[in-house]
């Protein structure tokens, strides 16, 4: 008898664990379908629980790219969405899908590559001009090509530019978040096109360098979109407004402005709730 | 070669002052991994034996089945268990979309049928007049299976570590239906992912590390199993 | 205890394997008490015998009764299984102690620790094992193996024993020390048994009665000596072991015997037979006396064949010699009067026997 009793336990470790899992209270439940840079970054991090602790919700981020954000949002399996792809916001917004689109906060994209910068694009003023001379150069790019919000963002940059970089050799899509797609750039030593915080938080094992920023077309803003309940009854409005009036609320901004800054010396995110987008980067 | 280094560094240092968070992702992960191995067990064994000792038309090809089963590719199991858990969902009412408990669920569809696989063939490997000794001695049919189970328990037991270790090992499907959320259903593998991707290389070694020391444990044990076994 | 109890009864047992029937059995009962051996080559249906007695193999026709008591109607399979017990070929052990071995039956039945251990104890001693109690069933030997297999199988106390060969496949010092200790054990225990076999001279050692089987039919059942001496078939004969076969042709009768004509060769032999008929003549290789001395007429034997023999085989304490006599003959030496003959191969003999040692098998008879 004493040998079968061995199997106990060897069981009982996965037995305990049974008991413990927690049953979630579904109506405190909220869906937030993100981006990887707003993760990867950290800010959620950050911001989560203070608003978890504050209204007793429990948001679970799902962090995704803009595009899958939306495409959750348009079948009603997210209740929130904070997502960086404007025109596809309005898009999603005109459809129907979305309600109470409000802008958050931005910061920008910025041109990164090695340092030796073979394409020469360093202190270029025009992100299309610079994708130009990548192209021309036949230099390694590194796309996102995952449809997220700075993968729209790269994509309207090289129809500025008039070139079709699709199938190109020195053109390459990795279908992986901005954090991993920035260490594959690292890696071979090519150019991408990032989001300025998830440059900043990876800066340190990188060895990529800003070459080209400050372009208007380079701006990267946040918006918060609640989906629409009267479509998906499932979703958690009430939920999905107080996490969206949390975001534009003073105490959000406020984190989101100071965010970053103790350890890379600046901000990353610029807190921009009630005003409007066309007045930003003048 | 800092790199790696300061990482290892960094990742022991996590280890040894038990950092919450690593500790809290390396519990969840035993915990959900441990009660989807547990579940298909029960599903697998049971199932797996009845198989092994009926006879009926299609055992072949139900046997078949079983066996790709145990090849199961984690990233189709979790889009096909997001898809039924979806809220527009068959399973959309259950409302277990990115919580431990879905990811319990796509962890036992993957577990499931490793451990069918493996008891199908351990209970089929006995001596084919075991089963009637068996009956001979007095046994009910459930004494029977009980006691050819118990016959087969090295096998077996060697299952529970194979479906045990698959999961644990499993990204795919975990990050689907769970959503990496952190201190909910955050595990060691999807962590690692995400730790590689923010660049936070200390953490996802000091994952890493852990992730291997469990696979370690798995297969020491799992060559004791097969050395006792062989030794008699 | 001379008054005799049916305690198995079988009626028209058969069971049918995709349209080949693989047991036919009308009608057989045992007594409590009574050692019957099963004999028969592999495939006869020996096994099938045995595991549908135990009803281990389904679905087949007929019914059997338990003491006057029909299975599955008057008493449930399980009820009924209870009072057997089985030894098949292979030790089949569990992966355990021995001690636990044995005592597996008895916990399957729920009996108290204390009484599984007590009749653990008594078995394992009977069959000489108890040092090997502790030991896992994993390292036994063969022969310890199956002695626990069979300690496994008395500790139940059956009220009917079945045996499968549960000798076959131990090597012949084991084989014949364990047949010598379940003799005494089965003689103290009296305990009913049927046992299957294919070795005749198990049989004759054991059983009260022996059953010759073939093709899922009982060919011949009775005494061991009355089945061995008098074959009812040609196939009885071939396998019980008498050696020689002959055919012969009846050339002339003489009142209670005749005299065959065989390849030219006239043999008398004691029994009756037509005119002209062919009949088999079995000769049992002991019945057959060789000599070397040319006349010696101090012998009742009344056929005396002139030989040379073929090939000398040795069986231990006898040698077995094929001659030919103008017709095969087998003949038993013992190895004293092989040397005190210097018979080797080759050499010519004198062979007899006697007209009554001759068992005639009229064909068709069976």
């Amino acid at each position: 008898m004493k040998k079968y009793s061995f199997i106990w336990l060897i069981c009982l470790p996965f037995i305990i664990p049974f008991l413990l899992i927690p049953a979630g209270a579904q109506q405190k439940n909220i869906i937030l379908a993100t981006t990887t840079s707003t993760q990867d970054s950290g800010l959620l991090d950050v911001l989560i629980p203070i608003f978890e602790k504050k209204t007793g919700y429990f948001v679970k981020t799902i962090a995704v790219g803009s595009g899958q954000a939306m495409a959750m949002g348009q079948k009603g399996e997210a209740d929130v969405l904070l997502v960086h792809s404007p025109d596809a916001e309005k898009k999603f917004i005109a459809e129907g899908h979305g309600i109470n689109r409000r802008l958050i906060m931005h910061n920008d994209y910025i041109i990164v590559g090695p340092s030796n910068d073979p394409s020469k694009i360093k202190g270029l003023k025009s992100s299309s001009e610079a994708f130009k001379k990548i192209s021309s150069e036949k230099t390694l790019f590194m796309s996102r090509g995952d449809n997220s919000g700075t993968n729209s963002k790269e994509k309207a940059i090289w129809k500025i530019a008039g070139i079709n970089p699709e199938g190109e050799k020195w053109y390459q899509q990795t279908g992986l978040g901005m954090g991993q797609t920035l260490n594959v750039a690292a890696e071979k030593k090519g150019y991408t096109l990032t989001d300025r915080g998830t440059y900043l938080a990876l800066k340190k094992n990188l060895g990529l360098d800003i070459l080209v920023a400050g372009d208007a077309i380079l701006l990267n803003i946040y918006h918060v979109i609640e989906v629409n309940p009267n479509k998906w009854p499932k979703v958690n409005a009430a939920g999905a407004k107080a996490f969206a009036d949390f975001m534009v609320s003073r105490e959000a901004q406020e984190v989101i402005k100071t965010f970053g800054v103790d350890k890379f010396g600046s901000p990353l995110f610029f807190p921009d709730a009630g005003k409007k987008e066309e007045e930003l980067g003048k | 070669m800092d790199l790696i280094l300061d990482g290892i560094k960094k990742a022991f240092w996590l280890l040894i002052t038990f950092d919450p968070d690593v500790m809290g992702i390396t519990l969840l992960s035993l915990q959900i991994s441990g009660t989807a191995t547990l579940v298909s067990l029960l599903i697998g064994i049971s199932t797996g034996t009845a198989i092994a000792l009926s006879q009926f038309p299609g055992k072949r090809f139900i046997v078949s089945l079983v066996n790709t089963g145990m090849g199961l590719p984690p990233v189709v199991v979790g889009l096909f268990v997001t898809i039924f858990l979806w809220r527009s969902g068959p399973l959309g009412f259950l409302g277990i979309l990115y919580t431990p408990t879905a990811m319990i669920l796509a962890q036992t569809v993957i577990a499931t049928p490793i451990v069918m696989g493996i008891s199908l063939a351990a209970i089929q490997h006995l001596p084919p007049k075991l089963k009637l000794q068996i009956l001979a001695l007095g046994a009910t049919r459930l004494q029977m299976v009980w006691i050819l189970i118990k016959e087969a328990k090295l096998p077996l037991l060697a299952g529970v570590m194979a479906g045990f270790g698959g999961v644990i090992s499993e990204v795919g499907a975990s990050i689907m239906v769970g959503g990496n959320i952190k201190g909910y259903s955050r595990v060691l593998t999807t962590a690692t992912v995400m730790e590689t991707s923010r660049g936070n290389f200390d953490i996802a070694i000091a994952l890493g590390i852990i992730l291997l020391l469990l696979a370690y444990f798995i297969n020491l044990i799992l060559t004791q199993i097969q050395q006792r076994e062989r030794s008699r | 205890m001379n008054q005799s109890i049916t305690i198995l009864e079988a009626k028209n047992l058969k069971v049918k394997r995709g349209g080949a029937t693989l047991l036919n059995i009308p009608s057989l009962s045992i007594e409590k008490g009574e050692i019957l051996a099963l004999i028969g080559p592999n495939g006869a249906g020996k096994t099938t015998f045995l595991q549908t007695l135990s009803y281990l193999l389904k679905p087949f026709q007929g019914e059997i009764f338990f003491r006057g008591k029909k299975v599955e109607t008057n008493i449930s399979v399980l009820e009924y299984r209870r009072k057997l017990a089985m030894v098949f070929q292979e030790p089949l052990l569990f992966d355990t102690t021995v001690f636990n071995n044995v005592a597996s039956g008895l916990k399957i039945r729920g009996m108290k620790r204390k009484e599984i251990a007590d009749r653990v104890m008594e078995q394992l001693e009977r069959f000489g094992i108890s040092h090997l109690s502790r030991r896992s069933a994993k390292t036994l030997s063969g022969g310890e193996a199956q002695r626990a297999s069979l300690a496994r199988a008395f500790a139940l106390q059956p009220e009917i024993l079945l045996l499968d060969e549960p000798f076959a496949s131990l090597d012949p010092p084991t084989h014949e020390s364990l047949i010598e200790d379940l003799e005494h054990i089965l003689y103290r225990t009296r305990t009913t048994t049927i046992f299957a076999t294919h070795d005749r001279l198990e049989a004759l050692s054991l059983s009260d009665r022996v059953a010759v089987m073939n093709h899922g039919m009982i060919q011949q059942m009775g005494p061991p000596e009355e089945v061995m001496n008098y074959p009812a078939t040609e196939f009885v004969a071939s396998f019980v072991g008498v050696e020689t076969i002959l055919p012969g042709k009846v050339i002339k009768r003489n009142g209670g015997s005749f005299i065959a004509s065989v390849e030219g060769k006239e043999i008398e032999a004691v029994g009756e037979a037509h005119l002209g008929e062919t009949v088999l003549l079995c000769i049992r290789p002991e019945n057959v006396t060789l000599s070397t001395q040319p006349h010696r007429e101090a012998t009742s034997a009344r056929n005396l064949f002139v030989g040379r023999i073929l090939k000398i085989v040795p069986l231990g304490p006898y040698q077995k010699a094929h001659l030919d006599c103008g017709f095969p003959l087998v003949a038993y030496v013992t190895t004293h009067s092989l040397e005190e003959l210097s018979l080797n191969e080759g050499k010519e003999v004198r062979a007899s026997f006697k007209a009554t040692a001759i068992h005639v098998v009229r064909k068709g008879a069976g």
